[in-house]
């Protein structure tokens, strides 16, 4: 664990305490077997305690502390599969109006969005693997403003964010534009995805925009889209460990009480070994996340490596940790009564978010200059 | 952070000190490897370590009275920094720096250092150490070669073994039985001329067809009683002290000690053996992806290094990131060794003589001899034992 200032610390505690007491993996299951995408009372309370607002400024309603901060409550929320619109508005969402939204946008959401009143989301994808170098939703210039015509795939909190910022093709490059979530032209197909999220299937026929729709520079977007990804990748990470080290938690604790041969299973040589392997790749990962994590509050220049770091070793971390905690069960992990096949199911999704293992080993190999 | 004005100007100072002594032909050559194997400079290197031991800037830290650098820890980190800036590797290492230097510096008398120090700063003598027996590995107080007071002299008889480059070495380091009676108590510090009657060495033969270990045999040895460091019987708290420089100096591994032959950058390497594609890439995909899953660990184990070095600088307490150190540094640095000879294809895996460069038959030595990191220190086997106990709880086998 990084070395926390104290307001870090505080916060850290207290989502610790709070996911402990409100939202313990059976609040996600419950969510599950309703079939919503998340439990609008519990999205209230974290409002209620600031964290939709976490890395929003002072002047626009929130606390103006840095990612990291965020890093480590969805660390927390991550290790119980907290369903919320948490990281899609108060990570995504908000970062695009940080980096790119004009005065007037940002007034119009950030409050909302801190509060609680408004939901967010990036749709970027088109397809079934993360893309982003292949958009080809297109934005005609109309007038003043634009048309959009095309599709976005897996979006995640797609069916019910009340904007979504959606990376167009323009005419010079690409250009983000604030949609909202009930433009006409726009119809959103809610899809049933193994982890029980919420996620939709985008469809624009030609909605219209105005000239304000457009999220920072037209054609100038591309730049911001690679921050704004990496900044979700990393944000997606600090999830995904917390989530690791439960499964790990859980799988260890099994280990320690299941009996079988007249002792505890742990003290077989070959589960220790594959447990120590697990520790060791938590530990590795750890270092990674924060590094990214600080690295983009620093702004430090190896920002796309150091993420596209922390997203690979997570992916590959989850892959492995999710897996041994089935095979570590035995018959009892693999039953629906079993938390298990829970986070099985959530790992494959983030693994796949915003560039699984292999795209992020590209992408560090293309940085890297070979 | 940036520099104070101090800092400032002998930062200044370094650069054009190094500008001015660093002979081109040698940047980035590291010569304190092949000293370790017992093979002395020449030419430009020869007058590249002269200089620098004359400086005394190959122990940056040690008082200038005994010809160190005499700079402060900033100081010092300043002139690495400038030294990596260059391209000039240090040319002075060796056991005498990382291990027995500092500890006589703690515990030697002013004649000893006088007389010891000042060879270490300049790289002219090599020390071993004489710690392990066939008897007495992990259990190492149980030593019991002999040295037995005769007056004016001590009398040793007994054998030491993985006595690393005891036939390069000019002086050994070594803990022996004063008192027969007593365990840790009966342990002295004492300093064996190589060249003294009765010391005989024979080198093991590893599969690397290098001999870096030997065992060491002591045959009525006469040492001087001025050779005994600190109190008689007193040796252990010494010896101990040594093992604490030894294991500082063992720390880092994947990030740079212990690697051995062609020592560019992997994917540079890949790229002048393998090819790039129209875009840049690697030729060999395959390869390009492993070699980044490499790279990326080897990131990883550099981050973990610098957030369990802050964590425990914090007042958290010892990190947890600790216990797990020595296996992923070692995997590192031997899948490094592993991909390099790969990379080269059969021009890697070369023995000896003509139709393979100097870097090519480094590197397929240090593939083999690489594969001692897994081994020593405690066995890969043996710390994800530890981890699983210490660190996870688990239970032993019953």
């Amino acid at each position: 664990m990084a070395v926390l200032t104290e307001e870090q610390t505080m916060l850290r505690d207290a989502a610790k305490a709070w996911v402990a007491e409100k939202s313990p993996v059976t609040a996600f299951r419950k969510v599950r077997d309703s079939g919503a995408a998340y439990d609008p009372a519990v999205w209230k309370e974290m409002c209620e305690m600031g964290w939709a607002g976490i890395i929003v400024p002072e002047e626009y309603g929130g606390s103006g502390l840095d990612l990291m901060t965020l890093g480590l409550v969805l660390e927390e929320t991550g290790r119980t599969l907290t369903a919320s619109p948490l990281f899609n508005t108060a990570l995504v969402a908000t970062s695009a109006l940080l980096l790119a939204g004009s005065e007037a946008q940002k007034q119009a959401w950030l409050p909302k969005f801190a509060s609680g009143e408004a939901t967010g989301t990036l749709a970027v994808d088109e397809g079934p693997h993360h893309a982003p170098s292949k958009i080809t939703l297109e934005a005609k210039k109309a007038g003043s403003g634009f048309v959009l015509n095309g599709k976005k795939a897996f979006v995640a909190d797609g069916a019910t964010a009340d904007v979504i910022v959606v990376a167009a093709k323009t005419a010079g490059g690409i250009t983000l534009f604030l949609v909202p979530g009930n433009a006409k032209g726009l119809s959103r197909q809610a899809l049933k995805a193994v982890d029980s999220r919420g996620v939709a299937n985008l469809s624009f026929d030609n909605v219209e925009l105005g000239a304000d729709a457009a999220l920072g520079a037209v054609d100038g977007g591309a730049a911001t889209l690679e921050a704004l990804l990496d900044r979700a990748r990393a944000g997606l990470a600090a999830e995904m460990l917390g989530a690791c080290a439960q499964s790990f938690d859980v799988t260890l604790e099994y280990l320690k009480t299941r009996v079988q041969f007249g002792q505890v299973i742990g003290t077989f040589q070959a589960l220790q070994h594959r447990a120590a392997k697990m520790f060791t790749d938590l530990e590795l990962t750890r270092s990674c996340v924060e590094a990214a994590l600080t690295a983009i509050d620093k702004n430090a220049n190896d920002v796309p490596a150091l993420v596209s770091l922390a997203k690979a070793r997570a992916s590959e971390l989850w892959h492995l940790v999710s897996n041994e905690m089935v095979q570590m069960h035995g018959g009892i992990g693999m039953t629906d009564a079993h938390d298990a096949g829970l986070y099985l199911k959530r790992a494959r999704v983030a693994e796949a978010a915003f560039g699984g293992a292999a795209f992020h080993r590209d992408r560090y190999a293309t940085l890297m200059g070979y | 952070m940036a520099d104070t004005a101090e800092l400032e100007s002998f930062r200044a100072e370094a650069r054009a000190w190094l500008e001015e002594n660093l002979p081109p032909s040698i940047k980035g050559v590291d010569l304190a490897m092949a000293q370790q194997a017992g093979i002395e400079p020449e030419g430009e290197g020869a007058l590249w370590k002269k200089r620098m031991g004359e400086k005394g800037w190959g122990t940056p830290t040690w008082p200038k009275a005994y010809g160190g650098g005499g700079l402060s820890k900033e100081e010092a980190k300043v002139l690495q920094q400038e030294m990596n800036r260059a391209g000039a590797r240090n040319p002075i290492g060796g056991m005498g720096v990382m291990m027995f230097g500092p500890t006589l510096l703690e515990y030697g008398n002013e004649e000893q250092k006088q007389r010891h120090i000042p060879p270490i700063v300049r790289g002219e003598i090599r020390w071993c150490q004489g710690y392990s027996e066939p008897n007495a590995g992990s259990d190492l107080a149980s030593l019991q070669t002999r040295a037995e007071d005769k007056g004016d002299h001590f009398l040793v008889n007994g054998q030491k073994i993985w006595t690393s480059g005891a036939q390069w070495a000019h002086w050994c380091f070594c803990l022996v039985r004063t008192d027969k009676t007593r365990k840790h108590e009966g342990i002295s510090f004492l300093l064996i001329d190589m060249k003294s009657p009765g010391v005989e060495v024979r080198p093991i033969m590893m599969i690397s067809g290098h001999s870096p270990f030997c065992e060491t045999f002591f045959t009525d040895v006469k040492v001087p009683k001025e050779n005994l460091v600190g109190p008689l019987n007193g040796g252990w708290t010494i010896g101990k002290r040594l093992l604490q420089f030894e294991r500082q100096g063992l720390g880092g591994g994947g990030g740079g000690a212990g690697r051995g032959g062609e020592m560019r950058p992997l994917e540079d390497v890949a790229k002048s053996y393998i090819g790039t594609d129209e875009k840049g890439r690697l030729a060999d995909p395959d390869l390009r992806a492993r070699l980044t899953e490499h790279l990326m660990h080897q990131r990883a184990f550099m981050l973990t290094l610098q957030r369990s070095q802050q964590e425990s600088k914090s007042n958290q307490g010892p990190s947890t990131a600790t216990s797990i150190m020595k296996n992923v540094g070692s995997k590192v640095i031997q899948d490094r060794a592993e991909l390099l000879i790969e990379i080269m294809g059969q021009q890697g895996l070369g023995w000896e003589g003509d139709g393979y460069s100097g870097s090519e038959l480094a590197s397929a030595r240090a593939w083999l001899g690489g594969k001692a990191v897994t081994i020593y220190g405690g066995s890969t086997e043996i710390q994800n034992n530890v981890i699983a106990k210490r660190m996870l709880g688990l239970l032993d086998h019953q």
